[in-house]
């Protein structure tokens, strides 16, 4: 923990960390310093210069400067005033006046700020560039009339998002008149300097070819960049903002439903667009585009709730995924327990058969880390998890330490990333082959492990060997050169050229034979020859850990070893391990749920095929409203119950209103929240109690934590690896960015469609382009594909997404993300 | 100001004043004698003195209007149902679409649907007020940027359901009649010393 100061601005003492910016102090103690270039998590930029301070008699950017114990800072004097006061002038130079037409206006930084300044005249002026308004991408509009180049976007791209697909680029403004110099307040100047020359661009060519993710929308302070499917269509101020939290994948980050009429014509409520509070949570794209997932248009049918009643009364089991709420959860087992039918959940039951075996070797009923830990590490390590598709934030956790923490990084995946090496220079791939998990596990374990068992001790250093390697060094060698040399004579002013002998240190190279350790488990991993010496250097100043565990140790046939493992880094390695859930409430679901694991005779299915489904999508035989229809809570990563309310209205039967019918029920579904059970870590809390915000000090000031159980725990026993990973042609379970369930695929902005994905190389390889169709043999099962490239994939294995419900990939499978495939063109 | 005098319910501890109102009779005698008293007092002479005079001088002297077959001229400033007016010169419509009519109306009877066009414009594709609880405040003349929208003089709206929407193929000058479009001082215009208090802006070029 790092020590306690105090400062004093504007006369008011505030405590803090050390190392805390001046203006993340002022704003957690609720002290306005105007600042628009600033985005907390991400780097500073320097280039608004709005935030200036004085302290310590200094005058300083308040954003950049870290506070000093004892510190006597002042928000603003004459000097200060006059320097703002000319900013927002220069921001306003040859700014467009079409506040009436723009969507940002009303939450405009820009307006907001010039009205704050007063400036109701302009004292400075340049000749306009010409800047076209262009579409970056199928989301992205920018229109470089309206950018004030606070490089918000690119940073956020950049140091959060890890994608780096925009940059500042040249504008080819006029040069500012030299006397303005002298003239002007000496920031607003070097601002200006700089805004005349710059611009924002995609990073090659035209298009940003990015994750479009949407955040560079939610962060431009102006109406630079929006997005193109809102564009235009209503006024900021006129859309109703509900918080609630994003029900696609188990981040659950806390985003705004804003609704609006749908027309004149048709008064019914419609979400317009989701937005965030971008300074504490980044979203993807689907959590900012995959919002209109709603059962739109339904009515109270009572003939069918009459028949779900009677198919629950006999069916045997009820099949369920996990995107639903802990409430939705409860009434499940609640129906269980009243009617003796099976709950088969294969998702959580994977999560839950996980999490006992982990707690079998950590101690504890959950996981130790969550993602504020993360972003809070310098040292990350992700195995089996396709992070960039999988997990978003968990991806941007590991980029942002590399930008923000000086960290580094192990990304331990057999599908080869493009753009894992470029979140920072002290990160290492392994695209290992699949089935190596556990090695990936063993290896942290080598390399962090303390005080292990002896067996496992001596185990692991069975996998080194030492070896005697030839190393080319560069060594300088000082060689002695004869140089002419022209020489003139002071006296005679003649000139004769002498021979001089001059020493020169030349680098050189040489061959030399050294003794290494090598480590067996980094080859089988396909490590680098190098990765000890990479890894010493990686290892410097590093002081928090963290381990992501992905799915892929979740559903792989030896997930329970894989769990062992897991665990053992939590006990023996100074690490915070995360396991991340891999739908949106499975950890939920599987702490409430008592799961089977085996499916028996007649089946309800909720948002799943069964004899009798009950469907959020409106293609079952009784409608349920879709999770942006519905209150309720989430148990998401960071093992928080995070409340969700209703986006928009609905009209038929919800789960409540069946269990009310078989006598289980409350009154609303809701009531269902205090009753969430206490042994399982759950707390008594009305789900009116609940908040659902950031605070200014950047609090997480959501739902509330679940208590941490403790369980018997034993050493971990030796687990002999499986040397020899999958091999063949090898189709993994995933989804495209973006893709999550079959209520991402109703959402209208998100695009990506069900195909079988591969990377350009394998296309080209293979002889197949973008849109062919494919015949796909996965165990015995056909099936017809087009082919989709993703050029941020390498390698030879393709994927096979499972958001489709017209695609059962999850029986195709068996549950498990790798399988052998065949593929055959046409 | 402070709203706390307009929060004090509590009759009888503010400075308030009883009238007493006269009384009203009681027996069915006195209610008689009253209805005689009104009907057949002097009142009711004078009114028909009045109607007889003007009948025996003839139509030439009256000034009845014969509404609704004849209205009276209205003035500029008169608030009655908005008009939505074009640009006199292209005949494009004036309204861009930035919502503050809706958004300054207290009544909240206006509502507008805006999309991207096909020319990279916002255009209004629909817009209407709810006179059923417009209460012609006058305010989204006011506000609006454009001189869009205007009140006319058009007052009648009488109608046969509790909300009446005007839509824009009410309101808006239909092409044929551009020529017919008034500009007028009226409500929501520019004041007359408008250039006046617009402060100039320097310009490179
Ligand atoms: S960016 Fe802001 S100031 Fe500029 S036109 Fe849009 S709303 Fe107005
Ligand atoms: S596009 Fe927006 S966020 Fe990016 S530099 Fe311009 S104003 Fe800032
Ligand atoms: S959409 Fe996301 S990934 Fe794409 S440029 Fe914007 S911030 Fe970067
Ligand atoms: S899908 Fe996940 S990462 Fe994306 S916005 Fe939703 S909760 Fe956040
Ligand atoms: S204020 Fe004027 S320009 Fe703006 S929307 Fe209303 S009518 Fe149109
Ligand atoms: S916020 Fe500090 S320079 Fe912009």
């Amino acid at each position: 923990m790092s020590k306690e100061i105090t400062v004093t601005i504007d006369g008011i003492e505030c405590k803090a960390a050390e190392g805390e910016y001046i203006l993340n102090i002022a704003r957690a103690n609720n002290i306005f310093i105007p600042a628009i270039c600033y985005l907390t998590r991400c780097s500073p930029t320097l280039a608004c210069r709005l935030c200036l301070v004085e302290a310590d008699g200094k005058r300083v950017y308040s954003c950049n400067v870290k506070a000093k114990d004892g510190m006597e800072i002042t928000t603003n004097n004459d000097e200060i005033a006059q320097e703002r006061r000319a900013i927002m002038e220069v921001y306003d130079v040859n700014h467009p006046l079409q506040c009436g037409v723009c969507d940002k206006s009303g939450e405009c930084e820009l307006q907001n700020y010039t009205l704050y300044e007063q400036v109701d005249s302009q004292s400075y002026s340049i000749r306009d560039t010409l800047r076209q308004s262009k579409n970056w991408s199928s989301v992205l509009h920018y229109d470089p009339g309206l950018c004030i180049v606070c490089e918000r976007c690119t940073t956020v791209c950049k140091d959060m998002i890890g994608e780096a697909a925009i940059k500042t680029t040249k504008r080819g403004g006029d040069a500012l008149p030299k006397e303005l110099k002298e003239e002007m307040p000496k920031d607003a100047y070097a601002m200006w300097n700089k805004l005349q020359k710059s611009i924002i661009a995609p990073l090659n060519g035209e298009n940003t070819d990015c994750a479009d993710c949407g955040e560079c929308i939610s962060v431009c302070p102006t109406g630079a960049i929006v997005s193109r499917d809102f564009q235009y269509k209503s006024n900021a101020w006129e859309l109703e903002k509900v918080p609630a939290t994003c029900s696609h994948c188990s981040t659950g980050c806390q985003i705004n439903y804003e609704r609006k009429h749908t027309s004149i014509e048709n008064p019914d409520e419609s979400i317009y667009r989701v937005t965030n509070e971008f300074h504490y949570v980044s979203l993807c794209g689907a959590g900012r585009f995959g919002y209109d997932f709603e059962n739109r248009d339904v009515s109270k049918d009572e003939e069918a709730f009459d028949k779900a009643v009677q198919a629950l009364q006999k069916a045997e089991t009820i099949r369920f995924d996990s995107y639903i709420t802990n409430e939705e959860a409860l009434i499940l087992q609640r129906i269980k327990e009243k009617t003796g039918a099976r709950l088969v959940n294969p998702d959580a039951k994977r999560y839950q058969d996980f999490m006992k075996n982990y707690g079998s070797v950590s101690g504890k009923t959950l996981y130790a880390g969550d993602l504020k830990s993360a972003f809070e590490s310098d040292f990350v390590i992700s195995v089996g998890s396709f992070l960039r598709n999988d997990a978003p934030n968990s991806r941007y956790a590991f980029n942002n330490i590399q930008k923000l923490n000086k960290g580094a990084g192990l990304y331990f995946h057999p599908l080869k990333d493009e753009l894992v090496e470029s979140y920072g220079k002290n990160v290492i791939q392994f695209a290992h082959k699949p089935g190596l998990e556990a090695a990936a596990l063993y290896l942290v374990l080598e390399l962090f492990g303390k005080e292990l068992p002896a067996d496992i001790k001596a185990y692991l250093d069975g996998f080194k060997y030492e070896t005697t390697e030839t190393v080319t060094e560069t060594v300088k060698e000082e060689i002695v050169e004869n140089v002419e040399e022209i020489e003139k004579d002071e006296e005679t002013g003649e000139e004769k050229t002498v021979i001089k002998e001059k020493k020169k240190l030349v680098p050189k190279k040489v061959e030399k034979e050294v003794t290494v350790t090598r480590n067996r488990l980094v080859e089988m991993l396909g490590g680098p020859d190098d990765f000890d010496e990479k890894l010493a250097k990686m290892l410097k100043k590093k002081e928090n850990f963290t381990l992501f565990v992905g799915e892929d140790c979740i559903a792989s046939e030896n997930a329970a070893e894989l769990a062992k493992l897991a665990a053992a880094v939590e006990r023996y390695c100074d690490f915070n391990v995360v396991v991340i859930p891999s739908q949106t409430n499975t950890l939920g679901v599987s702490l409430l749920c008592e799961l089977d694991e085996e499916a028996s005779g007649y089946s309800v299915g909720y948002n799943v095929k069964g004899d009798f489904t009950l469907s959020a999508t409106g293609e079952g035989d009784l409608d349920m409203p879709a999770l942006n229809q519905q209150e309720g809570t989430f148990t998401n990563i960071n093992k928080r119950v995070v409340p969700t309310n209703a986006g928009i209205g609905y009209g038929g039967y919800e789960l409540n209103d069946l269990a009310n019918a078989l006598g289980v029920g409350e009154e609303q579904t809701v009531c269902f929240t205090e009753q969430l059970p206490v042994e399982k870590g759950f707390k008594a809390l009305e789900f009116d109690a609940l908040p659902n915000e950031y605070t200014n000090s950047m609090e997480e000031n959501r739902g509330y934590l679940l208590a941490l159980g403790e369980c018997e725990a034993a050493e971990l026993e030796k687990i002999e690896l499986a040397q020899q990973g999958m091999e063949g042609n090898i189709a993994y379970r995933a989804n495209p960015l973006q893709q999550f369930n079959q209520f991402t695929r109703r959402a209208h902005e998100l695009e990506a469609q069900k195909a079988l994905y591969c990377s350009v190389t394998y296309a080209e390889k293979n002889g197949l382009k973008d849109g062919d169709s494919v015949t796909c043999t996965v165990a015995n099962e056909a099936f017809t594909l087009a082919v989709q490239t993703d050029n941020k994939i390498d390698g030879d294995i393709v994927y096979v997404p499972d958001f489709d419900e017209t695609l059962d990939a999850d029986r195709i499978f068996g549950g498990k993300r790798y399988s052998n495939i065949s593929i055959v063109k046409g | 100001m402070s709203l706390e005098q307009f929060k004090d319910r509590n009759v009888g501890t503010q400075e308030y004043r009883h009238i007493q109102a006269s009384t009203s009779p009681k027996t069915p005698m006195e209610k008689f004698t009253q209805v005689v008293k009104r009907t057949f007092s002097k009142e009711l002479f004078v009114g028909l003195k009045v109607v007889f005079t003007q009948m025996a001088k003839g139509p030439k002297t009256w000034h009845t209007v014969k509404y609704p077959q004849e209205k009276l001229p209205i003035g500029p400033r008169y608030r009655a149902i908005h008009k939505l007016l074009k640009l006199l010169e292209s005949g494009n419509e004036r309204c861009i679409g930035c919502g503050l009519c809706e958004k300054i109306c207290i009544a909240d009877c206006i509502r507008m649907d805006t999309r991207y066009d096909e020319n990279q414009r916002k255009e209004v594709t629909e817009y209407s007020i709810n006179l059923g609880r417009c209460i012609f405040c006058g305010y989204c003349a006011e506000v609006c940027p454009e001189l869009a929208i205007v009140h006319g003089p058009r007052f009648e709206n009488a109608s046969e359901q509790r909300a009446h929407f005007v839509i824009k193929d009410d309101m808006l000058t239909p092409v044929d009649a551009l020529k017919h479009q008034k500009e007028f001082p009226g409500f929501g215009a520019l004041s007359d010393d408008a250039d006046k208090k617009v402060k100039k802006t320097p310009l490179a070029y």
